[in-house]
C-alpha cells in the first residue's frame, strides 16, 4: 500500500471525528470521548491536534504550524510536513495568512479573526487529573458541577506561597458551566481564549476533543482577593523591542548571560520587518550570515 | 547581537539519514534479511505481533529490522499500520480445543488426556553461554515422533465436569472493540482480556509478580499452558458457512485460582484467562493473573487497594504505545510551560526574600 | 437497485465531505450564520443540503430517524446504500430528519450528566432560511445574530437544560444553518 487517503485518516474515522467535534462546540468545555486512532506519530507529540486538523482540513487551506511559539521547531516542522504530503495544503508562517492553525502550548500574539481556526494539542485534557487520578471521579464531578476540589487547590497555593502558583495550564470556566484546561499555554495566553476563530482542542492519548466556538465566554479561575493576573516576564524582546509579547529565556554565554526574545517567531520578524529592533537585535536585512 | 537559530527541517532530514547508516552498521558484515529475523528471532516476532495487534510475521520482522531491534519502536510501527488497514469483518472465536499442540504443560495433573508435552521450552536449560552458538553453520536437528491426531481436551474441563470451578457464562454478544471506541469504564471483562493481550509485556509481568507477592493474592495454579496453531474461520455471508483462512500460532494459559465460597455459593475454585498471539508464554501466565486480579468485583472478594485489582489503573497504562509516547514527549521543547514556571518562582522568591530577611 | 439509489453521492468523497464538513462546523460554530452544502444530492424530498449532511455525518455506527415525511422507499434506500446508517426510532436516534412539526412530535436522546454528547443531532427540513426572525445570542454569536426559526419556545426549553439537550441543523434546497443547545433564543423586539 502506498498511496493514504486524503488528509491520512480513512473516512469513517474523519466522520467519527467530525461528529466528536460538532457535539464540542455544541456543548463548549465539555471533553468528548473519541476513538483516537494510532497515529504515525508518538502519543503525546500532537496525535489529538494531528486528528483534529485532519477532520478539518481542506484542500484550499493555508496551515501553519507552532510548538512553543515558532514555526521551526522541530516537531512542528514534522507535523507541517506531514500534512503538506498528506493532504497536499499550503503551509505559511505568517498568523495572518493561515487559515489553519494547529499550535502546542502558545496563541499567536496577532488576534485571530473569524476567518481561522486554532487546533490544539493536549497532552492531559482533564484540569481536575492532578487533583483526582481516576476518571470515573473526574467524569462524576464535572457532570456535578463540582469543582470545590480545584478551589481548594488555588486557596491552599494562596495560603502556602501567597499567589496561586499555577503558571501554565491555567484552569478556565467555560460559559459559567465546564472548568476546562486550556492545554499548557501560558496564563500569560488566558485572557486570549476569547477570541473570534473556532478553537479546537484535540487529546490523542487520552481521546478526548473538546471546543471553544468564537466569542464564548472563558474565565480563568480566580478569587476577588487574589484576582487572575496574565504574567510574563518584567522584559521588553532583545530582538524587536515587544513589550507586549510573551518571551523565551536564552543562556547566551558561558556566564550565564540571559537574552528575552519573543517566543512567538512570526510575531517577532513581523516586528523587524516593520523596522523595530530590540536591544540587542539587528535592523532587519543585516543578519543574512 | 544576537542571530535567532533555525534549520529544523535540515536537522530533520540529517538525523534521518544518521539513523539509516547507522541502522545499517558495519557494512563489512552482511545485512540482516527480514526472513533470518522471522525464523531466528521468532519470539521478538511474537511479541511485536501481539502488542501490535497484528498477526503478520513477514510485517512483525520488518518492523524489526526497522527499529534495530527496538521492539516497542516495531511494535509501534505495526500499530500504525494497521489503523490503516479496511476492515473486512470479524472472524468465528477460535476454537482452542482443536489447538495442534507444540508444548501443552499443567501443573495442577500429573498426567491428563494429551499428556504433558514440554515442546521446544528454554525451562530446564541450563542459562549458560552457549559459545558453539557464535560459530555459524549449524542446523540442529531434534528427534520426531509421530503427531497427536486426536484433540486435546483442556485441563480445566475435567475440574468443570466435577463442578468444582466457577461456570462462566456463554455469551454470543459482540465484544467491544478497544481500536475502534474510546475507553469506557467500568470495562467489562472481554475489553479487559483485549487490553492484557496487547498490553506490555514488562508491565503486565509486573502486575501479575505483585499479586504473587501479596498485593491481592490470588493463588494461582497453572491448570494448563498449551502453544499451537489453530484455525481461524470467517462466516462469509454469501455462502452461508464459515471458511478457514488461515492458522494462527497462540499461547493460552488458563489458571484455576482458589475461592473461598461465598454466603450463596459454595468453595469453588475460579480462573484466570490467557490468550496471546505466537509463543508468548510469560505474557499469557501473566495476563491470566492480572485477568483473576481485575475480577474481584464479580467474584464478590474484598479490594484490598492492590494495583493489580484497579482496572483502571491497570488498562490506562498497560499500553506502551501510550506510555512511551507520553514518556518521551517530555524531551520535547517545554521552554514556555518551563518559562512561565521561571517567571512564577522567581516572583515567588521575591516576595519571600523580605519577609525572611524581617524575621531573621 | 433504482439507479437512483446509487446516484446523488459524492464524486470525491475524501475532497467533498471535507469541504462540505467546514460549511457544517462553521454553521454550528457560528449560530445564525446561513451557509450552503454542495455535492450530492439525495432522492426527493430530501433536500441537498440534509443529503450532504448525511453523507458528511452518517454511517454504520449512526442510528438515523426518518420522520414520515423523508421516509419513503428511494430515501431508506438512498441513505442505506451511501451510509449504511440503522433507521431506528426517535427514542435511539442520533440523527434524525424531518420537519419541524414531526421531529418535535418526539422525544430524542438528550444525553446524561456524564455523557451530554450522547444526544441527538436534528436536521430540520424548512421553508426558506433568512437572518431575520428570532434573535439568537450565545457562544459563537459576537453580539446577536438573527435566524428565521420556526418558533421560539421550544429552544427556550432546550437551552435551559444545558448541557444536556438537542442540537439543530435547518435545511432547505442548500441552504444550512444551525443552533445548538448554547444558543439563547428570543423573538424579535
Amino acid at each position: 500500500m502506498t498511496e493514504y487517503n486524503f488528509a491520512y485518516l480513512d473516512e469513517q474515522t474523519k466522520r467519527m471525528i467530525r461528529r466528536a467535534i460538532l457535539k464540542g462546540l455544541a456543548i463548549p468545555g465539555y471533553q468528548v470521548p473519541f476513538a483516537s486512532r494510532e497515529m504515525p506519530m508518538p502519543y503525546g507529540w500532537g496525535t489529538g491536534g494531528v486528528q483534529v486538523s485532519a477532520a478539518v482540513l481542506i484542500p484550499d487551506d493555508t496551515f501553519k504550524v507552532i510548538d512553543q511559539g515558532a514555526d521551526d521547531t522541530t516537531n512542528a516542522v514534522s507535523i507541517r510536513r506531514f500534512f503538506e504530503k498528506t493532504a497536499g495544503v499550503a503551509v505559511t508562517e505568517a498568523t495572518r495568512q493561515a487559515t489553519v492553525i494547529q499550535t502546542r502550548h502558545r496563541i499567536p500574539e496577532e488576534a485571530l479573526t473569524e476567518n481561522q481556526i486554532l487546533v490544539y494539542q493536549v497532552p492531559i485534557p482533564e484540569p481536575l487529573r492532578f487533583l483526582e487520578p481516576s476518571e470515573v471521579e473526574t467524569r462524576k464531578m464535572h457532570s456535578l458541577e463540582e469543582y470545590g476540589l480545584m478551589h481548594v487547590k488555588l486557596y491552599e497555593d494562596i495560603s502556602k506561597h501567597g499567589a496561586i502558583a499555577t503558571a501554565y495550564a491555567y484552569p478556565v470556566k467555560v460559559e459559567g458551566r465546564y472548568v476546562m484546561d486550556p492545554s499548557p499555554i501560558p496564563k500569560f495566553d488566558n485572557p486570549k481564549l476569547e477570541m473570534a476563530a473556532i478553537q479546537i482542542f484535540g487529546a490523542g492519548r487520552e481521546q478526548r476533543i473538546y471546543a471553544l466556538p468564537p466569542y464564548t465566554q472563558v474565565v480563568s479561575l480566580d478569587f476577588d482577593d487574589y484576582p487572575f493576573e496574565a504574567s510574563k516576564a518584567d522584559h521588553a524582546c532583545d530582538v524587536c523591542g515587544a513589550e507586549d509579547s510573551y518571551l523565551d529565556e536564552l543562556i547566551v554565554d558561558d556566564k550565564g548571560g540571559r537574552l528575552f526574545m519573543c517566543s512567538d517567531t512570526d510575531f517577532c520578524s513581523s516586528r523587524r520587518r516593520e523596522g523595530h529592533v530590540g536591544a540587542q537585535g539587528i535592523p532587519y536585512g543585516e543578519d543574512a550570515a | 547581537m544576537y542571530v535567532a537559530v533555525k534549520g529544523g527541517e535540515r536537522a530533520i532530514d540529517n538525523a534521518h539519514a544518521w539513523l539509516a547508516e547507522e541502522r545499517r552498521g558495519d557494512t563489512a558484515v552482511a545485512e540482516l534479511s527480514v526472513a533470518q529475523i522471522r525464523e531466528q528471532l521468532k519470539l521478538a516476532v511474537n511479541r511485536v505481533m501481539a502488542e501490535g495487534s497484528l498477526y503478520d510475521a513477514d510485517l512483525a520482522a520488518l518492523a524489526i529490522k526497522q527499529s534495530r531491534g527496538d521492539l516497542i519502536e516495531a511494535i509501534f510501527l505495526i500499530r500504525a499500520y494497521r489503523t490503516t488497514l479496511p476492515r473486512f469483518g470479524a472472524s468465528v472465536p477460535v476454537a482452542t480445543d482443536d489447538m495442534a499442540c507444540d508444548r501443552r504443560v499443567s501443573a495442577t495433573f500429573k498426567d491428563a488426556p494429551g499428556g504433558q508435552v514440554l515442546g521446544p521450552t528454554f525451562d530446564y536449560t541450563h542459562r549458560l553461554l552457549d559459545f558453539k552458538l557464535a560459530a555459524e553453520g549449524k542446523a540442529p536437528q531434534a528427534p520426531e515422533a509421530r503427531a497427536e491426531t486426536a484433540s486435546t481436551p483442556h485441563i480445566m474441563s475435567f475440574l468443570d465436569r466435577e463442578g468444582l470451578v466457577q461456570q462462566e457464562d456463554a455469551s454470543d454478544a459482540t465484544p467491544p472493540d478497544l481500536t475502534r471506541e474510546p475507553l469506557e469504564l467500568p470495562a467489562d471483562r472481554a475489553l479487559r482480556l483485549q487490553s492484557l493481550t496487547r498490553g506490555d509485556e514488562g508491565f503486565v509481568l509486573g502486575m501479575a509478580y505483585s499479586t504473587q507477592r501479596g498485593y491481592a493474592r490470588n493463588h494461582a495454579f497453572v491448570a494448563e499452558l498449551r502453544i499451537g496453531t489453530v484455525p481461524v474461520e470467517m462466516e462469509i455471508p454469501e455462502l452461508g458457512f464459515a471458511i478457514e483462512i488461515g492458522d494462527i500460532e497462540v499461547t493460552e494459559c488458563e489458571t484455576v485460582n482458589q475461592f473461598k465460597g461465598s454466603k450463596t455459593e459454595p468453595p469453588q475454585f475460579t480462573r484466570g484467562y490467557g490468550l496471546v498471539f505466537g509463543m508468548s508464554e510469560r505474557k499469557a501466565i501473566s495476563m491470566a493473573l492480572v485477568d483473576r486480579a481485575l475480577r474481584w468485583k464479580e467474584l464478590g472478594e474484598d479490594n484490598v487497594g492492590a494495583p493489580a485489582q484497579d482496572e483502571e489503573f491497570v488498562l490506562y497504562h498497560a499500553d506502551n504505545i501510550q506510555a512511551t509516547g507520553f514518556l518521551e514527549h517530555i524531551k520535547l521543547p517545554h521552554y514556555v510551560d518551563f518559562q512561565s514556571e521561571l517567571e512564577l518562582i522567581r516572583k515567588l522568591r521575591r516576595e519571600a526574600m523580605p519577609t525572611q530577611e524581617a524575621a531573621e | 437497485m433504482q439507479t437512483q439509489t446509487l446516484e446523488g453521492g459524492f464524486s470525491n468523497a475524501p475532497v467533498q465531505s471535507a469541504r462540505a464538513f467546514r460549511e457544517i462546523m462553521t454553521a454550528m460554530a457560528r449560530p445564525g450564520v446561513i451557509t450552503a452544502l454542495d455535492g450530492a444530492r439525495g432522492p426527493a424530498p430530501l433536500s441537498q443540503a440534509a443529503s450532504v449532511l448525511i453523507l458528511t455525518l452518517c454511517d454504520p455506527e449512526t442510528p438515523i430517524y426518518l420522520a414520515p415525511s423523508v421516509d419513503v422507499p428511494a430515501v431508506r434506500a438512498w441513505v442505506t446504500f451511501h451510509t449504511g446508517a440503522p433507521f431506528v426510532a426517535p427514542d435511539r436516534a442520533q440523527f434524525a430528519v424531518g420537519t419541524w412539526p414531526e421531529l418535535t412530535a418526539h422525544d430524542f436522546p438528550i444525553g446524561t450528566p456524564e455523557f451530554p454528547d450522547r444526544s441527538a443531532t436534528l436536521i430540520v427540513e424548512s421553508g426558506p432560511l433568512a437572518a431575520s426572525g428570532a434573535v439568537l445570542k450565545g457562544p459563537g454569536i459576537k453580539t446577536a445574530s438573527a435566524l428565521s426559526l420556526p418558533e421560539t419556545a421550544a429552544f427556550q426549553r432546550n437551552a435551559a437544560r444545558f448541557p444536556l439537550g438537542l442540537d439543530y441543523f435547518f435545511t432547505h434546497k442548500d441552504q444550512l444553518a444551525a443552533l445548538p443547545r448554547t444558543t439563547q433564543v428570543t423573538t424579535c423586539m
